[in-house]
């Protein structure tokens, strides 16, 4: 049997493991979950259209063409305070014309029935600020919590092979380059799905919630762009998630070993939210491998970058990501066998000779 | 068979394998003893490949040892487990298709080796679930379900109740009947000594004896006997003045002697049957234990 059968075999097995363990299960939707709130709710809480009592047949007329207002025909002015003070309409319009309501001011209302001055947008692509946090915090937060949640799974699925002693009998059967191929392309694939998901749910809640298309001619392509960026990104650290899991012994020493991978996908999170207005801290960031996933796509939503320049981020990305799989594979061909304890970066990169 | 040709291995600055060589025969059940830390487990892995050697070679029916080789052989590791959160059933199909069985085959040779080690009824149920002596039987299946060309067993043994030591005694034996090469290693010399064929024994590192039970047996006799005579009519008192006899145990109806070179050991029996009716006469045939620590001293 080749090392390519082999693997196959061993990512099968992960992926039916992994799907039947209900606490991985459950990590799995709450973060869909999250995104269904996140997008579908604002949509759901903006409400309908306000209702509007007016005496007045041209104002009736006027807000019947906005689809914010349902104007409600009353037949006068009393008769529309009345309705204001029942609950039964947001607003009233009388003579003078004077607007009521009960404490707030309607400003949609009022602009609704004023005449605005002419506005000329000096950067019309820029986005609205709310939008402009939202969006790189919430590409950022996607990439560091699934980046944690599935490294680990690969940390400690590798673990306790260690651990259980299994590994012995799997190394005298198949290639450690297919135990190791075979886990990895099983995270991949399985946070690779998640990773979609959640790109549609995003999406489809962002038209919900009538995000304007200037907007969304921006994030379509910033979530288009994540998808590989993600899945070269997660693969760049997969065999490292795989090493600290070698170096690691037992379960409780896991923590500790994985913490420098644990660092290496927070620090793009935080970078990346607290510059995410310094152009060009972005743009350096958008280059480096380590960043590259969160900050590319932040960059193209801001739309700064040039078409060519995803595709020179996700090359560099993927030349490190290449060198990244034989150092990991190194670390953990170096690790695997050591089943006293926990074993140290050094001794791992040097007894890859064991094998 | 396997031939395992001068083979060295150190760890940093420590050599526990130096030119070891041994061959394990085709349907002949080959035990591996030695001291704790003598190089059993080392050895073994060696052989399955987990381990690379530092020098020296093994060959397989004639052929350098290769990995698809390797694939067909089956081990059980001294350090024994498995997937706790797994059923029993599951990681032996697994194990099976990992060794390059199709499904259908793992299923079907997995049912039947549960059954057969009277794991049948448990083999739904997660691993960790079991007691340590049927974790130990689940072991043994994943250690057989391929239907192995060679067999390496790192203290099989051990942690199993007697019952279960006659069970995959008995899988083993017809393993070596159907033409395997098993090697297994134990503590137990007794159960070595009541089921090995041939023997290696090894000791810091080094091949000691190595060949079939019965020849390091004969090659480890001295020329010592027993003589048994009736209790109730005689005694083997006499046996003192008798030339070229060195007494080494003399108790009444029974003795035990050394015999110098050149001495005729019927004629002493001769003797002892003019004196009194003998229930036996013979010589001592030393015990896997004696063997033992006469070539690791």
């Amino acid at each position: 049997m080749n090392t390519l059968t082999a693997a196959k075999l061993v990512a099968a097995r992960e992926l039916r493991v992994k799907l039947h363990d209900k606490t991985f299960v459950f990590s799995m939707l709450s973060l869909l979950f999250f995104a269904v709130a996140a997008g579908v709710l604002p949509a759901l809480l903006n409400g309908g259209p306000v209702t509007v009592a007016t005496a007045d047949t041209t104002v009736a007329a006027t807000l019947a063409h906005n689809k914010e207002f349902k104007p409600l025909k009353v037949a006068d002015d009393a008769a529309a305070e009345q309705k204001v003070r029942d609950g039964a309409a947001a607003a009233a319009v009388i003579a003078g014309p004077e607007v009521l309501a009960m404490r707030e001011t309607p400003k949609d209302l009022v602009q609704a029935l004023s005449v605005s001055p002419h506005t000329r947008l000096l950067d019309p692509n820029a986005v609205n600020q709310t939008l402009a946090f939202l969006v790189p915090y919430a590409i950022a937060f996607v990439f560091f919590s699934t980046n944690l949640l599935f490294g680990m799974q690969i940390a400690q699925s590798v673990t306790e092979e260690k651990q259980s002693r299994i590994v012995e009998i799997l190394v005298a059967s198949v290639p450690v380059r297919a135990l190791l191929a075979g886990k990895v392309a099983a995270m991949t694939l399985l946070s690779l799905c998640q990773i979609t998901l959640l790109g549609i749910v995003a999406l489809t809640g962002a038209r919900f919630a009538g995000v304007d298309t200037g907007a969304l001619h921006l994030l379509e392509p910033a979530i288009g762009w994540f998808l590989p960026f993600y899945a070269i990104g997660f693969v760049m650290l997969a065999t490292l998630w795989a090493a600290v899991g070698a170096l690691a012994g037992q379960q409780q020493d896991l923590q500790g070993t994985s913490l420098p991978v644990q660092l290496t996908v927070m620090a793009p999170f935080i970078l990346v939210i607290a510059l995410r207005s310094h152009v060009a801290a972005i743009r350096f960031m958008a280059y480096f491998p380590l960043s590259a996933p969160v900050a590319m796509p932040v960059r193209l939503f801001g739309g700064h970058a040039a078409w060519w320049e995803p595709v020179a981020a996700l090359l560099i990305l993927a030349a490190t990501a290449a060198l990244m799989l034989l150092l990991g594979s190194r670390l953990y061909e170096g690790s695997l066998l050591r089943t006293n304890g926990r074993t140290s970066w050094a001794t791992a990169w040097k007894s890859r000779t064991a094998f | 068979m396997l031939y395992v040709d001068a083979v060295s291995r150190s760890f940093d600055a420590r050599r526990v394998l130096k030119g070891v060589s041994f061959a394990v025969a085709g349907g002949r059940m080959t035990g591996f003893v030695g001291a704790n830390g003598a190089g059993k487990t080392t050895t073994m892995r060696i052989i399955l490949g987990v381990l690379a050697a530092d020098e020296g070679e093994l060959t397989w029916n004639g052929s350098s040892l290769t990995r698809e080789a390797r694939q067909r052989f089956g081990y059980l590791p001294e350090e024994r487990g498995l997937y706790p959160k797994m059923t029993v059933a599951d990681q032996v199909v697994y194990l099976g298709r990992l060794h390059g069985l199709d499904r259908a085959a793992a299923v079907r040779r997995t049912a039947e080796l549960l059954d057969r080690l009277g794991l049948g009824e448990r083999a739904g149920d997660k691993l960790e679930k079991l007691s340590l002596g049927n974790q130990q039987r689940a072991q043994i299946a994943a250690a057989l379900v391929h239907d192995p060309e060679l067999l390496v067993l790192d203290e099989p043994f051990s942690g199993l109740d007697p019952l279960a030591v006659d069970v995959v005694v008995q899988v083993l034996r017809e393993r070596a009947a159907a033409g395997v090469p098993v090697l297994f290693s134990s503590h137990q010399l007794d159960v070595v000594e009541r089921l090995c064929d041939d023997l290696v024994i090894i000791a810091d590192g080094m091949i000691r004896a190595a060949g079939p039970r019965e020849r390091l047996r004969s090659d480890h006799t001295l020329p010592r006997y027993q003589l048994r005579v009736d209790g109730d009519t005689g005694d083997t008192g006499w046996l003192r003045d008798v030339p070229g006899v060195t007494l080494l145990d003399l108790d009444g109806a029974r003795a035990v002697f050394e015999l110098a070179p050149g001495t005729d050991d019927q004629e002493i029996l001769r003797a002892a049957l003019a004196r009194s009716p003998v229930r036996s006469f013979g010589p001592v045939v030393p015990t896997l234990s004696e063997i033992f620590r006469e070539v690791i001293r």
